[in-house]
Order: structure tokens, then C-alpha cells, then sequence
């Protein structure tokens, strides 16, 4: 294969920044909508009501159980079956994460609601406030402040996650990398320059979680 | 919904015999790949609790490296890359001649990828064993191996199973990717199946269900070894 | 077996059709024939991006092999009418070419369509203008020339292609020990046999070529073999109407007989490197009916 050649990712780099953007904004809308979803997971969990509790730790236990791969065929084949028709790639893998994601979100929020104080709810129900007023009001954003490190942490393995759609050949930093490195022959570079790339974006992602915990800890 | 269910076809000889296959590939690979993580982990990560810096500092980088590159990139860089950057004869070798080579690279790059987490647990076990047994051993004349091997990890080994039992089962759905360099295991099996018959419903289904089978067995052994390893007293103090 | 008898059927059709008396002499026409005279138009359906076949060039117009050997049928078309018509063209695709024939949309469909029996059932073909299948992509100096010599060797297959159902339903056949890497396309494909990994790759000869045409060292690979399956391209015209279908066999068998079919394959195949299968020539052959 020769000597290492930059040339070939200096001349690629307008592809490889496309699916790098494209792997970001999965991220992100992943993030959002996992935590969106993995909340709601948890208060039904703890809400009391038995069916509603059942249902909930039925779904985050068997998604826990299964690869992110097989739950992504699963959308690929899910989502358009339902909708009737195919909306695309991108909307396929984004509900894929969203609901993979949940699960683990809620588990999160979960642990996050029950580090609550009791006598935090105890006191919004003197003062008269109801169920979700008091989740809204009081548990949940003290809930997602204890959370913020763990949640940070979730969300840069979600998004070392995401290189999973190249098994759908989805164009993230991953499957870009790919693609170049088979079109030029190119494998070596590309494959160590795309770690390269996870790597300081997750490495800072860890120090800037360990800075978080250090202020939170004083 | 137009879609015609045909569950018969799990049973199909052929089919069946494809999902009994990727059983098989996905057990050998992720309980191989676990034994490398534990032995490996196990090392660093005692490695990283070490006075000695160079140690110490050659164990933390393992982890940061392993933990912040995905473990699709890791898997091809082994298979794809290593084998280019090997003298040629050798690299030939890992191609053509190494047995299997596609199940030895996976079971290496997911047993590494997974040591990396594994060694962070080990080192969290230590750290949480009390600083005033250590000192007190370190007082009894005790060099500092046989304070790790009487002391430390005796007892964080036993702290530890309880969150090694989620890396475990993580290892198995981890293995999954091994279908990207061609294994044909569980995952990958269930969609060569979704794509002959066009039952993509029974297929993934099948695979789901024989997933939830292995976290089930794998949770239910971790119990009981946790039962046998628990420490009277020590349970719940952690932390 | 199959495949011996869909081409004694098709010869046998082909003959059958030959004999039977021009009727399109006439002028009250019918069907297709019909709603060209009325509109002044025809509707040819093509691919964009069915290259060398149909596929629109840097202009946007749609060009190909296929397209070329359309314009033969409508210069008969307008010979038959007496009268010049218009030509209007609409992008189909594999999922909607065969309803948009069915349903009237377009009169000619020329892409690269597989004649099958199943599809015999909604559409109607011209004779074949196209032979592709599966073969083998090996190495020049890796010895190997056929299924036969893939024994104990290695080779890469796309996973869910009929060119990997073909290569395994051969291998089983003949007894063969073949290692098969599954790989996810194409390029993966190709670079497995590029990289050394494995000593062949197959898929629709015609894809092979475009392989071989894309590599960076093209001189040391070469297809080989049999096809393996059996996929005849041909133009596809509407069911039962077979006073239109006459005019489509008239203009290719006159394209096919008088040796332009050779002029009009040169132009979109010697860019690719792709010789004409004797297989294909025969078809060609076959389809040059007499007067």
C-alpha cells in the first residue's frame, strides 16, 4: 500500500466533513429526543401505576437485551411499513436511536428521579402542588442537574454509536471514511484518520465531563 | 399494513439451521472475546492503580484510547488496516492463512474494545477497598504485590460483579458487529433470512427473542455467582 | 435447466411470430398503434442512471444503448403510420416501470429490464437486445477460468444477490470446498480482491466491467466463466397488442440483420471493455429474422 498519504484526506475533506456534520446532528436530535423519551419512560416506571409501570420497564428491559444493530434492521423494516411509504435513510436510523437510546436514558433519569430527596416531594405536596406539577417543578430539574455528567457521558457513546449506520449505509463520518478508503485504495489512512476524529471529539467530551463532576463535587 | 406472516419459515430446515449457526458464532465470539477483556482489563486495571507512574500513566492511555474510538472503527482498523501496515508476509498470512480469520479478528478487536471498560471497573473496585486496609497491610511488612494479591484484589473482585454482569451482556450484543467484517453471527443471519424469504418480521423477531434468551441466562448465572462471591456485610457499603 | 428452456422457449416464440401474416398494412389501427396516430406522440420510459443501457448525459437528455435501439422502433413506428411523431420521454425506475406500461403511461420502456416469465404476465418484450448474468471476477495469473476452479479457493459474495444464490447453488452442485466471505456490495467486493483477501468476486458480468474499469490496475483482473444465471435485457412494450410488438420485431430484426446492431453495441460497450458474449451474439442472430 506505499507510505502514508495525507493527500487523500486533505482532498477528501469536504466528503468526510459532510457525514462528520451528518454524524453530529444525528447526535444531537438523538440526544434530545432519547432523553424526551427515556424521561417519560422513567416517570411511567415510577409513576405507581401497574400497568403503565409494566409496559415501561417491558420495553427498556428487551431493548437493553439487543443489539443496536438488530434494533436499527428493525426501523429499517418498521418505519416504512408504517408510514406507508419510505421516508428516507435518515429518519429510519434517527427513530432507530431515539427509541434504542431511551432505554438507556430512562434508566439514567430513573436513578436521577430517585436521588431526589423524599421530603423535596413531601414539601410540594404541602404546598399543594399535584403529581406533575411536583415532577415538573421540583424532581425533574434537580433530577437532570445530579444527571448532567452521566447524560454527557451517554451522549458521547451515542454518538460513537452512531458510526453504526454504515450497516445502512447511511453517509456519517463512518461509512464517508469507508467510501474513500475503497474508492482510493486508501484503507489504512482513512481508517486511522477517522479514529483520529472520534477520538478528540470523544477524549474532550470525557475531560469536559470530568471538569463537570469536579465543580459539582465542591 | 400489507404483510403476509409466514412463521413456518423460522422452522424451515435451511433457515433454522442459519440461526442455530449465528448462535453459535455469537456465543464463541463473545465469550472468547470476554475471556481476552477479563484478563487484559484485569491487568490494566490494576495497572492504573499502581504507584509506579510510567505504569500507571501506559494503563490510563490503553483505557483512553480503547474507550473513545468506536468499536466499528477499531474492528476495521484491525481487519482492514492492520494487515496493509504488516510486512507483507505477514500480512498476506492474517489474510489468507491465520484459521478464520474474519472470528480471530473480531473476537481481538471486541475482547481489547471491552478490556478497556472492563479495566475501569477492576480499577474502581480497588479504589473503593477501604485506604485503611492497604496502609494496614503495607504496616505488617507486606511488599506491594502481596498487598494486591492478599488485600485488594480479593476483595474488589468480589465488589466488582455486580456491574460486571452489564458488561458482560454487553459483550454478547457487542459481537454484533462482527457482521462487518463478514461473520455471519446471530444479527447478520437473521437479515440473510429477512432478505431470502422477505420475512423480515419473523426473522428479526427470532433473533430478538434468542437475544433476550442469552441476557436472561447470562443474567441469571452473574446472579448466582454473585451470591457465592458476596462479601457477609460488605454488600450495600460500597460507594 | 431453467435457463435451456426459456431459450427454447423464447426461439420457439420468436419462430412462431415470424410466420404469422403482417396485419399492420391496414389503416385502422389498434392499440398502441392507434393512440400514437391520434396524439402524434409516443412515450418512451427511460432510466437516468442505467449506464451504458438509459441514462441521462450531462445535458439531461437520456442517451444509452438502449435508447438508440428505441429510435430504431419509432423510425419504423412513423414508417408503419406514414407520418412523423413527436417523442416525449418519462423517468421510470425498477419499481414503477412495470405499472406505468401497464397502466398506459409510456408506450416503449428501454432501460435494462430483465424478460422473465413472471413479468410476461403484466408486460410484453421485444427479442432480446441484452445477455448478462453471473460470472466470475478474478485475477489475470490466479489460474482460475470457471466455478470448477474455485475449489479450494475463496471468494467474495454480496450478500442477497441473485449472482451469491447462483455462485453457491453451482459450488453445491459440483461439490465444491469454496470459502465465502460475505461482503455488504460491490465495492466491498472489490476491494476484498483487490487487498488479496479472497481470489475471485461475482456478480452481473456487466457490473464486473464497470469493476474492472473503475480499479486502479485494471489490466490485472479479468472476468470469467459461464453465466452462472440467466439475465436477458430486452425493450418492453404493453400486452396484448401484438400488432405494436410486430413494428418492435420489424425494426430490431432489421437493426440485428443488417450487422448495425454491431456499430450501435461498439458505441456504448468498447468504452467499457466489454466484448459481445457469443451468447448475446447468437440472441442477436436469432432475432435477425427474414423479410
Amino acid at each position: 500500500m506505499g507510505d502514508f498519504d495525507f493527500g487523500v484526506i486533505i482532498s477528501n475533506l469536504p466528503f468526510l466533513w459532510q457525514g462528520l456534520q451528518l454524524s453530529l446532528l444525528l447526535t444531537l436530535l438523538a440526544i434530545l429526543g432519547g432523553i424526551v423519551l427515556g424521561t417519560l419512560l422513567a416517570l411511567a416506571r415510577l409513576s405507581g401505576i401497574k400497568p403503565l409501570a409494566l409496559v415501561a420497564a417491558a420495553y427498556v428491559n428487551l431493548i437493553r437485551s439487543v443489539p443496536l444493530i438488530l434494533v436499527i434492521f428493525w426501523f429499517y423494516f418498521l418505519v416504512p411499513l408504517a408510514v406507508g411509504r419510505p421516508i428516507g435513510g435518515f429518519y429510519s436510523a434517527l427513530i432507530a436511536f431515539v427509541m434504542f437510546e431511551a432505554a438507556y436514558y430512562s434508566e439514567i433519569m430513573r436513578a436521577g428521579i430517585q436521588s431526589v430527596k423524599k421530603g423535596q416531594v413531601h414539601a410540594g405536596q404541602a404546598t399543594g402542588l399535584g403529581y406533575w406539577q411536583i415532577q415538573r417543578y421540583v424532581v425533574l430539574p434537580q433530577a437532570f442537574r445530579n444527571m448532567i455528567p452521566i447524560l454527557v457521558t451517554q451522549g458521547i457513546i451515542l454518538f460513537q454509536d452512531t458510526s453504526l449506520v454504515f450497516v445502512v449505509s447511511l453517509r456519517d463520518l463512518m461509512t464517508a471514511s469507508s467510501i474513500v478508503a475503497r474508492t482510493e485504495g486508501r484503507l489504512v489512512e482513512m481508517y486511522l484518520f477517522a479514529a483520529l476524529v472520534y477520538f478528540v471529539i470523544c477524549f474532550s467530551g470525557s475531560l469536559f465531563v470530568r471538569r463537570l463532576q469536579a465543580r459539582m463535587a465542591t | 399494513m400489507n404483510y403476509n406472516w409466514n412463521w413456518s419459515v423460522l422452522f424451515e430446515p435451511e433457515y433454522l439451521g442459519w440461526l442455530m449457526s449465528g448462535l453459535g458464532w455469537t456465543i464463541s465470539v463473545a465469550l472468547c472475546a470476554w475471556v481476552i477483556a477479563l484478563v487484559v482489563g484485569s491487568l490494566v486495571g490494576v495497572g492504573r492503580t499502581l504507584p509506579n507512574k510510567f505504569i500507571s500513566t501506559l494503563c490510563t492511555a490503553y483505557v483512553e484510547l480503547f474507550r473513545n474510538v468506536p468499536l466499528l472503527v477499531q474492528m476495521f482498523i484491525w481487519y482492514f488496516a492492520v494487515p496493509e501496515m504488516l510486512p507483507e508476509d505477514a500480512g498476506r498470512w492474517m489474510k489468507r492463512d491465520m484459521p478464520q480469520p474474519e472470528f480471530v479478528t473480531a473476537v481481538v478487536a471486541l475482547g481489547l474494545y471491552t478490556a478497556s471498560r472492563v479495566a475501569e471497573q477492576v480499577r474502581a473496585g480497588i479504589e473503593t477497598v477501604p485506604k485503611g486496609l492497604s496502609s494496614a497491610a503495607t504496616a505488617q511488612g507486606m511488599s506491594v504485590a502481596q498487598v494486591y494479591r492478599y488485600v485488594l484484589l480479593p476483595i474488589s473482585f468480589r465488589l466488582i460483579v455486580p456491574p460486571m454482569t452489564s458488561e458482560f451482556l454487553t459483550v454478547f450484543k457487542n459481537s454484533s458487529l462482527a457482521l462487518t467484517i463478514g461473520l455471519l453471527e446471530l444479527t447478520a443471519q437473521s437479515q440473510q433470512i429477512a432478505e431470502y424469504t422477505f420475512q423480515s418480521f419473523e426473522a428479526y423477531t427470532a433473533a430478538t427473542i434468542i437475544y433476550v434468551l442469552i441476557a436472561l441466562t447470562a443474567t441469571v448465572a452473574m446472579t448466582l455467582l454473585e451470591r457465592y462471591t458476596r462479601i457477609p456485610g460488605y454488600v450495600g457499603k460500597e460507594g | 435447466m431453467d435457463f435451456k428452456l426459456t431459450r427454447r422457449a423464447l426461439a420457439v416464440a420468436a419462430l412462431a411470430t415470424g410466420l404469422l401474416p403482417a396485419a399492420v398494412s391496414a389503416q385502422d389501427y389498434t392499440g398502441t398503434l392507434a393512440k400514437i396516430n391520434d396524439s402524434g406522440e409516443i412515450v418512451i420510459g427511460h432510466r437516468e442512471s442505467s449506464v451504458p443501457f438509459s441514462y441521462l448525459n450531462d445535458s439531461q437528455e437520456p442517451v444509452g444503448y438502449s435508447i438508440d435501439l428505441c429510435m430504431k422502433v419509432v423510425e419504423e413506428v412513423e414508417k408503419t403510420l406514414g407520418k412523423d411523431v413527436e417523442i416525449r420521454y418519462v423517468p421510470v425506475n425498477p419499481k414503477t416501470r412495470i405499472a406505468l406500461m401497464a397502466n398506459g403511461t409510456i408506450d416503449l420502456e428501454c432501460g435494462s429490464t430483465t424478460n422473465n416469465l413472471t413479468r410476461q404476465q403484466q408486460v410484453e418484450y421485444l427479442p432480446t437486445t441484452f445477455v448478462t448474468g453471473t460470472k466470475i471476477l478474478t485475477r489475470k495469473d490466479s489460474g482460475i477460468a470457471s466455478v470448477s476452479d474455485l475449489n479450494g479457493k475463496s471468494i467474495a459474495l454480496a450478500q442477497g444477490t441473485t449472482n451469491e444464490r447462483a455462485i453457491k447453488a453451482a459450488v453445491e452442485a459440483q461439490g465444491l470446498d469454496v470459502k465465502i466471505l460475505p461482503v455488504r456490495d460491490h465495492a466491498e467486493g472489490m476491494l476484498s480482491l483487490e487487498t488479496d483477501r479472497v481470489d475471485a468476486y461475482s456478480t452481473d458480468h456487466i457490473l464486473l466491467f464497470g469493476l474492472i474499469a473503475k480499479s486502479k490496475t485494471p489490466d490485472d483482473f479479468t472476468v470469467v466463466g459461464d453465466f452462472l444465471s440467466f439475465d436477458p435485457y430486452a425493450i418492453m412494450v404493453r400486452r396484448d397488442d401484438s400488432a405494436f410488438e410486430l413494428v418492435g420485431k420489424i425494426a430490431l430484426a432489421n437493426v440485428f440483420r443488417s450487422g448495425e446492431i454491431n456499430d450501435i453495441y461498439a458505441k456504448w460497450f468498447d468504452p467499457l471493455g466489454v466484448p459481445a458474449d457469443p451468447l448475446l451474439s447468437a440472441a442477436f442472430e436469432l432475432g435477425a429474422l427474414p423479410e
